[in-house]
Parts: structure tokens; sequence; C-alpha cells
């Protein structure tokens, strides 16, 4: 476990391990706004720094666009607006997580923002409570469960699922926007 | 070693027999070209030449004896029926099979090459009879003395390619009694003399017993030179010869070949290679190009000239071995459209239909991996309308229609892509049914309210499928799927035109090459975009007076026309003021000038293709991405895809 200052980036790239089995224990946690939350580690390949992200047109807000990544063209998405909180500009700690998700057999690495990410965390199963119905705010379907640290709860996100296609593909007509917005 | 050459030894057994299914598939056609009788009986030599030597007795055998049934077929004993075809086509499938089982061990499809070869006994007639040597011998029929007048004109390479005349010779001296002169007339003084070249001919007196066929056999892989072979009448002295020499100008014919006469086409050496090496190479290639683009970008910014100049050297070389490297993979796809008439033969002898397949632009090139990859889609798309969309003759006829139904396959250049069309004088697709089977299935709500195109496009649903019966080539709604699958695989496009008894049409538009395109590099707002190079006519400024004066419609008068535009900064929704002065890149689409405009013309760029991935596959308007000179990523314009989407939009569609 390598243990980061909190509240403080990561410099530089890391790449983690992929040696999980399917009863994971260790999480990376990250902050979005003042909430803390958790990424299976054994999705996460690495993280960097944020950098210049080419948008593209026609996408949801949440889809920030593409950045290079030593050569590919990987998308980027935007968590805060994904959960529904609002956007703020980068500060200095944040960050853009690269996970590896598989739908259909199929893998595929994306980008995800947070506003900062700290540490790697082992949770024993028993330290897991499932999410609560109500009350986080958020799509059910994203939350894994609950994460007990200290006294701190952390929201353990189901990144297969928020990064399922069906979620990040709602294409948006610009023009058609347009038009209505000069029509009303 | 030797597996090596073995492998390559299979490879070649598999063009050969391919050659073999193309040259009997043409003469099932034109069942007199004499010269397709050759080629069969050349790509059967060397195949059992080659088997032999390594081992695989079996299909030497097998192939000996097709060898002398064609040389029975040669001579006029066997006429060529598509009977004597579809054995010899079965006969090519065996020896396929032959050399798939792992070294030589034919014994078990031996059984089978027994009850083919006395299928083709049945078809020699009785007289004939007499004359089919026991298997293994495979000598002519001895015949008394003849004399025959060879007359041989080497090919001016002779020398070049290696050979020497003289074995030929030798190989004569063999059958019999031999005269040989050599004619010099053709020798060109010595100032204009080629040493490499050969003007040499000769005229050749020989005796034999050993019949036309075997004189005929030397001369078999003299495809360069000119041969015409004479038999004189049995003349018991020289002296004869000589009078029948001076006679006799033009060649007689006998069993409608005497002169045989090479393709006529340079030999072009090759070389085989692995397709592994060749995208390693690719690869190497697309990075090479980007980072030269980076170091040209560089070298702008410093003053050094000398810099300059070698980043532009280098830019030349670059763009030369991308474009020599790219051209390694690609192959025409004719290869395809032939292999694809096997498909057709057998299927609609099957299906009980007369079926004429028609191609054109075979020597279109593709990639090589495109090639493969369509290879699958295109089969299935020659099911359905060979299955579902031509009817059986008698149909036919009662409509109207010639009994025969065309097939047609096309294969063309459109700007950067390729465009392939399949299309059938059928019964075309019946919508009513196509949408009551839908509507059957729950793909569409009762009531929904559907354009044309939409409801074609309702048969690449996986799982819908028209027809009532299902046979073992079609019917349970799965090809379609595959074809649309492979088709977005490819990066293309496919779109169906169907008129109702009277064909339909199937289009596939895919992308020429899938890795590097020249471009032109603009900006739009903050980022950058490229579109390809071969669709940009010119560009134009565009200034706010001209944008007032057209009074908010999206129109330019370039030299008198007319030419529409796109504002790709409502397009793109781009907030920020646009500068005074716009370009207008005015490109050509399907015949059509469309102008883009964008904020400023950056200038030509080397465009490495990287895929945008799942994730943004479904916008529309752009095909992809690429890296900078300076890192940053642009997006790849589809052009076509935004005119199209424009059209829609000012439709009210």
């Amino acid at each position: 476990m390598r243990p980061y200052e909190t509240d403080h980036s990561v410099k530089g790239e890391r790449d983690m391990q992929d040696g999980a089995a399917a009863e994971t224990t260790q999480y990376l946690t990250f902050k979005l706004a003042n909430e803390v939350f958790a990424l299976d580690i054994g999705k996460v390949r690495e993280v960097l720094d944020f950098t210049a992200v080419t948008r593209i047109p026609g996408t949801p807000d949440f889809m920030r666009g593409v950045i290079n990544l030593r050569g590919s063209v990987v998308p980027v998405v935007d968590m805060r607006l994904k959960f529904g909180m609002p956007a703020i500009d980068q500060g200095v700690n944040t960050c853009i997580i690269i996970v590896e998700i598989t739908v259909d057999g199929e893998t595929t690495v994306l980008g995800a923002m947070a506003d900062a990410v700290q540490e790697v965390l082992d949770l024993d199963p028993d330290r897991i409570e499932p999410a609560p119905r109500i009350g986080t705010r958020l799509n059910i379907n994203f939350i894994r469960g609950m994460g007990k640290r200290d006294d701190q709860f952390i929201i353990i996100l189901d990144i297969d699922k928020i990064f399922s296609l069906a979620e990040l593909t709602t294409v948006l007509d610009l023009e058609g926007e347009e038009k209505a917005a000069a029509n009303s | 070693m030797i597996d090596h050459c073995r492998q390559v030894f299979l490879e070649e057994g598999d063009e050969l027999l391919a050659e073999l299914e193309i040259a009997l598939l043409e003469l099932e056609q034109s069942p007199a070209d004499g010269g397709l009788v050759d080629r069969i009986f050349r790509a059967l030599h060397t195949i059992k030449g080659s088997s032999a030597m390594f081992g695989y007795d079996g299909v030497a055998a097998f192939s000996h004896e097709m060898e002398t049934v064609f040389d029975l077929v040669r001579d006029g004993g066997i006429s060529v029926s598509r009977d004597l075809v579809a054995l010899t086509l079965q006969a090519r499938d065996l020896l396929k099979e032959m050399l798939l089982l792992p070294v030589a061990n034919s014994a078990a499809l031996e059984g089978r090459a027994r009850q083919l070869i006395d299928s083709f006994r049945m078809m020699v007639p009785v007289e004939a009879e007499l004359a089919l040597p026991e298997p293994g011998t495979g000598a002519s029929v001895p015949a008394a003395l003849t004399s025959f007048l060879i007359r041989y004109s080497a090919g001016r390479d002779t020398f070049r390619m290696g050979a020497n005349p003289v074995h030929l010779f030798n190989e004569l001296r063999m059958l019999g009694e031999c005269r040989v002169r050599a004619l010099t007339e053709a020798i060109p003084a010595l100032e204009e003399l080629e040493p490499t070249f050969c003007y040499l001919s000769w005229e050749i007196e020989l005796a034999t017993e050993c019949g036309l066929d075997a004189i005929r056999d030397v001369f078999i892989f003299a495809d360069y030179d000119e041969v015409e072979i004479v038999p004189l009448e049995t003349v018991a002295n020289d002296v004869g010869a000589a009078e029948v020499l001076a006679a006799s100008d033009a060649p007689i014919a006998t069993s409608g070949e005497a002169a045989v006469e090479g393709p006529v086409y340079e030999a072009i050496s090759s070389i085989r290679v692995s397709a592994g090496k060749l995208d390693s190479l690719v690869n190497l290639v697309g990075e090479l190009v980007t980072v030269q683009a980076r170091l040209t970008q560089t070298a702008a910014g410093r003053d050094d000239h000398n810099l300059l100049a070698l980043a532009e050297e280098l830019e030349r070389l670059t763009g030369d071995l991308r474009d020599n490297t790219l051209s390694i993979r690609m192959l025409p796809i004719g290869s395809t459209f032939s292999r694809l008439r096997r498909l057709v033969h057998d299927l609609a002898g099957e299906l009980g239909k007369e079926i004429d397949l028609v191609t054109e632009g075979g020597e279109t090139e593709l990639d090589k991996t495109v090639i493969e990859k369509l290879a699958d889609p295109l089969v299935h798309l020659i099911r359905n309308c060979i299955d579902h969309g031509i009817e059986t003759p008698a149909v036919r006829e009662a409509a109207g229609k010639s009994r025969l139904g065309r097939l047609r396959l096309t294969a063309i250049h459109s700007g950067d892509c390729v465009q392939i069309s399949i299309s059938d004088d059928g019964k075309g697709i019946d919508r009513d049914v196509l949408r009551a089977r839908a509507v059957e299935r729950g793909v569409i709500p009762t009531g929904a309210v559907l354009s044309d195109t939409e409801l074609l496009n309702l048969i690449f649903t996986p799982g819908l499928s028209t027809t009532t019966m299902i046979t073992n080539v079609s019917g349970r709604g799965v090809g379609m799927d595959v074809v649309r699958k492979g088709v977005d695989l490819l990066r293309g496009a496919i779109t169906v035109a169907s008129s109702k008894g009277e064909g339909t049409t199937f289009t596939l538009r895919i992308p020429l090459t899938l890795a590097i395109i020249e471009s032109l590099l603009v900006r739009v707002g903050n980022e950058s975009y490229v579109l390809p190079l071969s669709l940009v006519e010119e560009c134009i400024e565009l200034s706010r007076a001209d944008v007032a004066r057209s009074n908010g419609r999206h129109l330019v008068n370039v030299r008198g026309a007319i030419v529409p535009y796109i504002p790709l900064r409502q397009r793109f929704g781009v907030v920020d003021q646009a500068p005074d002065r716009e370009q207008v890149v005015i490109t050509e689409v399907e015949g059509k000038r469309v102008g883009l405009v964008v904020d400023q013309v950056i200038g030509e760029h080397q465009t490495v293709i990287k895929s945008l991935g799942r994730v943004f596959r479904d916008v529309a308007g752009l095909s992809g991405a690429t890296i900078l000179g300076d890192g940053a990523v642009a997006l790849i314009l589809d052009v076509p895809q935004i005119v199209h989407a424009e059209e829609l939009a000012e439709c009210g569609a």
C-alpha cells in the first residue's frame, strides 16, 4: 500500500498492478468536491496530471473530450458533471484517473477526472456495507457499496456501470438545440 | 528448412489450385478455348511435379491421372462439357483436401480419388478407350516415325530470364533425330545490338516416333516464345523435307493448336512476405510520420536554414516511404471477385437458378486486411441476392424477364474510399412484407412512421428475415447483421436501394487505407481539425461583408458559380466571436461542391489515423483523431457525413 498525502495530487504516473481477484480489497480513493469516492484498484491503470483535453462536438457536457496518452486517443469524463455536481475550473490537484473497463469482451481505456487523488485503501469485505437505496443522490447502479475509513464513509463506485456505453454515448444534436433556442 | 520449403509448396499449391478453379469456370463458359485447356494442363503438371518432390505421393499420382485426362482433352479425345468441368472441379477440391492433410497421408482420400478416376474414364469415348494408358505409365500413343518442322522464336528476354534454348534442343534430340538451323535475320547491326536480348529464331526438323504431344511438352514452359509445330508427311529423305520447308508458309493447325503464344506480360519477380512483418512496417512508418511532423514544426520555429532544409528533405522522403509502404499492402479486389465466382456457380446450381455474374473494376486496389475482412460480408450479400433476390427461371419468364438472372459486382475509387456495389435484377425488397415482419417481431411499433431508407435499413436487424422458408443457405435473419458488423469494423458504410420487381443494389463505401492519409489542418474555435486533402479543391476567404451580403443564406460566389457552405463554428457549437475573416474550404463530395467555413487554414498535414474508440463511434461528422506535431489531438472530419447531416437538417427531416 502506498499512502499519499491527503489533498495533494499524485505527481506523475503510477502503474497499478492488475493482480486483483474477484474479492479485491484494494481501492483507490479520490475526491470530488468534498466527497470521497473509491475505485477498485484492479481497474485503474495509471493516474495523470490534468492535460489539455480536445473537446468533441456533439457530445454531452460530462464528456470532456479526448487526450493524447502516449500516442493513443483516450476519452475523458468529467465525474463532477456526471454526478450532477457543478463544474469547476481545474485546480492544481486535478488529475485524470485512467481506467480500463471491459464490456462485451472488449476492453476500453477511459480517463476519469478527479479533483484530487488520495490513497490506496485496503478494505475488508466486512467493512463494506451495501449502498443505501436513497440518500446518496446518485444513481444506485453506480454504487457498489459504502466503505468505512476511520469514521468517514466512502462511496465505492462501480466503474463498469458508470462508463457503460449506454451511459456515455448520448449524442446531442447541437444544431437542433440551436434551432429550438432561435425559435423560442 | 524443409518445413519452410514445404510451407512455400503448400502456398504455391493453393495458388495453383485457385488458378485451376478460375480456368475451369472460364472453360465452362468458353469450351472451345484451347488456351484454357493448356492453363489447366500446366497447373496440373506443376502440382504433380512439386508434390512428388515433397513426398505427397497421393497428390502426385492423382494429379497425374487428371493430367492424362486433360491430355486427351487437348487432343480432342474427350470433349469439354459441363459434366467434365463439374467432375474436374470435384477433383480439384479433392486435391485441396489432400494438400491439407499432414504430410502425404492421403490414403483416406484415395477411395474418392479412385471413384473420380472411374467417372473420368466413363467420359472417354469407346474408340479412344484403347488409347487410354494404364495409370502410372503416362506414355503417349506410339506412332510411326513422323517428321515435324518446328519453328521456334525465342522471346527477347530469354537470356535475361536465365533460359538457354540449347536445353530445349537437347530435349528434342532425345525424342528423335534432329536438325537445328538458326535464323539470324533479326540480329541488328552492332551499334544497335543489345547483348542481353535474344534476336534468334530456329527451324528444327525432327523425326520422331513420340508424337506431337511429346514435342509440345518440351516447350510447355516456353511462355514467352513463339512455337509452331508442323507435322510433315512422313518423309524418307532430307530433300523432301527441304522442299516442304520452302513450300509451306503458314503453319497447319493440328487439333486446334499449333502456335503456342505466351501471355504478353513482363515477368515480375516477386517475393513472399509475412503479413505480420508488413504490419510492423506500417506501424513504424506511422510513428516516423508523426515524429517527422513534429520535427518540421520545431524547425519552423527556429531560424536555422540548414535545419529547415533538412526537415524539408526528411518530409519528402517520409512521404515517399509512406506511399510505398502503404501500396505494398494494396491488392486488386479482382482476386476476391474471382473466388466469388465459384460460390455463385455452386449456389446457382444448388438453388436451381441461372445466374450470370458480371464484375467490373477488378483492378481496383484495396489494403490487404480490408480485402480479407470484406470477404465474409460479400459472401453473405451474394447469398442473399441469389437466394432471396433472383427468382427461379420459371418465375422470371412468367414475369417477362430473361431466364438468366444478372448479378453485378463493381468496385471503384471514390475520393478516399472504395465503393463496392452488388446489384441483382431480381424481385427487389417487398416493403410491405418487411414492415409486417418488423412489427411482428417487435422491432418497430405498429404505427411507426419510417422513411424509406429507415425501412430498408431494417433488413440489417439481427433475427429479422422476410422469407418463410429457411434454406441451408439463408433465412435465419443472421446474414445481414454479419454484413453490417463487418462493414462497421472497416469504418465503412452500407446502403441499400431496391425497386420492387426490378432488383436490389447494396452499396458499400470503405475507406481506402486504415492508416495514414494526407490532410488539410484547420482551426475552428480553440480546436484543430483535419480533413482529407483528396476532397479539397481550394480555399477562399470569407469576410463579414460577404456573409452580410448573402442575407443569412449560406451561399458563396466562387468565380461565378454558387457554392453552398456549412459554418463549422455553428455546427460545433463554438460560442465565442468569429474572426473577421474566415476561410471557406471548398470540397467536392459525391460530385457536389460544398464549402466548410473555418477560422484558419493552417496547412497540409500527414495524418496518422487513430480511432476514437467505441465511445465516440456514433458521433456524426467525425471519423477519427490524430496527434499533431505538438502533441495536441486533432479530430478528423467526415465530410460526407457533415454534408449529409446538413442536408437532412435543412429539409426539416
